[in-house]
């Protein structure tokens, strides 16, 4: 019973941290599908989107929920400016290029954060710090529960938003055809801005959930490689995946911190990531695709 | 203006384009070779560093500039070179086997690792070498009974031909040969059918495809010659710092590598040297202007990689030619005087590439 007990528990806690390595996928995911570009600083948006809702929550003594809200209205304006100013400029330059900016920016992101907020770690108060809920007999941490429930939501709003609003739909089009979708009408680089904000705005509500976990701080960037073996285990294409492959790293890593030693747990999630390349590199959930010239 | 007219295909395919080159490459090959008879201790230290780097640069200058792989992994091999050298030599086996050894193990781990992510699209080999290399980290840190783990390695000393190779001046022209030797087997790659096929392969995947090259093949060898070198400048690296420890080989390292070709200017083996030029030489300026900064920004912990960033997002959207495209430039203005238009290099309008599979 203590050993189901103790499993159900690590299921837990990975879920909730898969959860967070899912939402980062998510935008790499979201940015990719798009705009053929893969963003190496989402990692680094996190913590940005994490410091200043500190700053909003600690500093300025919001409330927590108007707080959370602005940090991500601001940081996906953060993100829309990105594109805009920096990302469009590299189009048509081959995909490396792009690789190394974005990796340059998290650099620059992260010395940025550290002159403005120090480089200790901060954390604020949540409604869900050091809470637990009682379920059938389970004892749950809530900052846990708030992580699943948050990203739940999340998706159900995403979808919604990609199925049913003009906006979404256009974004759909764009891409899947940028030039199709220019021909129709469809503002392709504002739509591409504007996904590069909600991308960014992912990211910030990811620290905002993972802030009651664990502490931000200036090199809480790095999550952002491990969030790549969750978009490998996905497919690189797919939001549900992306997600899927999320909680499977999460759950994989509490495990391996559980039964291997010390030092082990940090890089399962790398592990994870380049047996998925040998074994299935397309991901779980590929699509069949062929080459047009 | 110098005009060349080609006549035969020997020509054009010639390592030396014309006797210019031959003069001022005859002239710096003297210059270095006298150098540590001019030059003091430290100079010829910081000088072999910089050769070192730009092995590694030469090496990563294949994959990325010329055949438009990116890996954010190549810490990793340098570390596997310098652990392979230094362990080898540890056990008596000579000098001369164990560079050459590094280099082929370290290439073939780069095989082992890019054969099935280049199945994929470039994008899979930057993550998946950006994993590899945390893991190899790692594994430099936890195998203590051959690394030594954090308490470090020490690396002996090597012999060539009964001759210790000791000091700056020693690593200075091993390292030096090794350059020469890194840069000849380059640029007669790059004229070979196998370079020619790596260039096809960053200009489009599609047409290179199309004229029959074997993409996952030549991709595979580009990774692993471009590995090889590295190993080889990691085996000189564990002799330039004499004492391995596991946390040198970063992602920091890889990115300072990355560096070097991106300000170099991708596509140019001349870039790759004065790329590592400035790697080598950035911070040993943050060092000495450190002091003299306002508002106390040389004290902050994190000045030296975000000032990589800096240089790197800068290269990128204002001088895509890098160190070389700018010395391109300073020539043509030169040679053209005074008939330098403003429209003389400006960058054709691009469009949106697709690599995507539908």
């Amino acid at each position: 019973m203590e050993d189901a007990a103790r499993i159900l528990q690590l299921v837990v806690n990975g879920a909730a941290s898969g959860c967070i390595y899912g939402l980062i996928a998510l935008g790499f995911v979201l940015i990719y599908k798009a705009t053929e570009m893969v963003n190496f600083a989402q990692g680094d948006v996190m913590m940005l989107g994490g410091f200043v809702a500190f700053s909003l929550i600690a500093n300025f003594h919001l409330p927590y929920w108007v707080g959370g809200i602005l940090a991500i209205l601001i940081t996906a304006a953060f993100g829309y400016a990105l594109d805009a100013l920096v990302l469009r400029r590299v189009i048509g330059q081959p995909q490396f290029a792009v690789v190394m900016l974005t990796l340059g920016l998290g650099f620059i992101f992260r010395a940025a954060a550290g002159i403005t907020w120090g480089y200790d770690s901060v954390g604020f108060n949540t409604p869900f710090t050091n809470k637990t809920a009682n379920i059938g007999g389970l004892v749950l941490g809530e900052d846990n529960l708030s992580i699943i429930i948050g990203t739940v939501l999340l998706c159900g709003v995403l979808y919604l938003f990609f199925s049913k609003t003009r906006v979404g739909v256009a974004m759909q089009a764009a891409s899947q055809n940028q030039l199709a979708a220019y021909y129709m009408g469809i503002p392709v680089r504002t739509i591409f801005s504007l996904i590069w904000a909600i991308s960014a705005g992912v990211a910030c509500l990811a620290g905002i959930l993972l802030s009651p976990v664990s502490m931000i701080d200036v090199n809480m960037g790095f999550l952002g490689i491990k969030a790549f073996a969750a978009a490998v285990i996905g497919g690189f294409g797919s939001i549900p995946g992306s997600l899927i492959g999320g909680v499977i790293v999460g759950i994989v890593e509490q495990f391996a911190g559980y039964k291997l030693p010390a030092g082990f747990q940090e890089v399962t999630s790398n592990v994870v990531l380049l047996l998925m390349l040998f074994i299935r590199p397309q991901g779980l959930f590929a699509e069949r695709m062929g080459k047009r010239v | 203006m110098r005009y060349l007219f080609r006549t035969q295909y020997q020509q054009d395919i010639a390592l030396w384009r014309h006797n210019g080159d031959r003069f001022w490459y005859g002239l710096l090959a003297v210059l270095v070779l006298v150098a540590p008879a001019l030059l003091g201790e430290f100079y010829i230290g910081e000088l072999g560093a910089v050769f070192i780097f730009a092995i590694a640069g030469v090496g990563l200058m294949l994959l990325v500039g010329y055949t438009g792989l990116i890996s954010l992994g190549h810490a990793a091999f340098l570390g596997i070179g310098a652990y392979v050298n230094a362990v080898l030599l540890a056990q008596g086996v000579p000098f001369l086997v164990t560079l050459p050894l590094a280099g082929l193990f370290t290439a073939l781990c780069g095989a082992a690792i890019g054969r099935p992510t280049l199945r994929m699209s470039g994008l899979y080999l930057a993550i998946a070498t950006l994993a590899f290399g945390s893991i190899v980290g790692t594994i430099f840190q936890k195998w203590t009974a051959v690394t030594g783990g954090f308490d470090g390695f020490a690396v002996p000393t090597p012999y060539v031909f009964g001759i210790a190779i000791e000091g700056a001046t020693g690593i200075y022209y091993v390292s030096l040969v090794v350059l020469a030797f890194v840069l000849w087997v380059s640029a007669n790659l790059l004229r070979s059918p196998t370079g020619r096929a790596m260039v096809a392969i960053r200009d489009s995947e599609v047409s290179a495809q199309s004229m029959g090259i074997h993409l996952a093949r030549y991709k595979t060898m580009a990774f692993a010659i471009s590995a090889g070198m590295t190993g080889l400048a990691g085996a000189l690296f564990a002799h330039y710092v004499r004492y391995l420890a596991p946390d040198a080989f970063d992602v920091l390292l890889s990115v300072q590598f990355v560096t070097i070709v991106f300000v170099g200017g991708l596509g140019s083996l001349r870039g790759a040297i004065l790329g590592a030029m400035f790697v080598r030489l950035l911070p040993q300026f943050i060092a000495v202007v450190r002091d003299d900064l306002p508002f106390g920004i040389g004290r902050l912990p994190g000045l030296e990689p975000s000032l990589f960033g800096l240089v790197l997002v800068f290269v990128i959207l204002f001088q895509p030619g890098g160190l070389n495209g700018m010395w391109l430039k300073t020539k043509h203005w030169f040679q053209t005087f005074p008939f330098k238009r403003q429209t003389s290099f400006r960058r054709q309008k691009t469009y949106a590439k697709s690599e995507r599979l539908r």
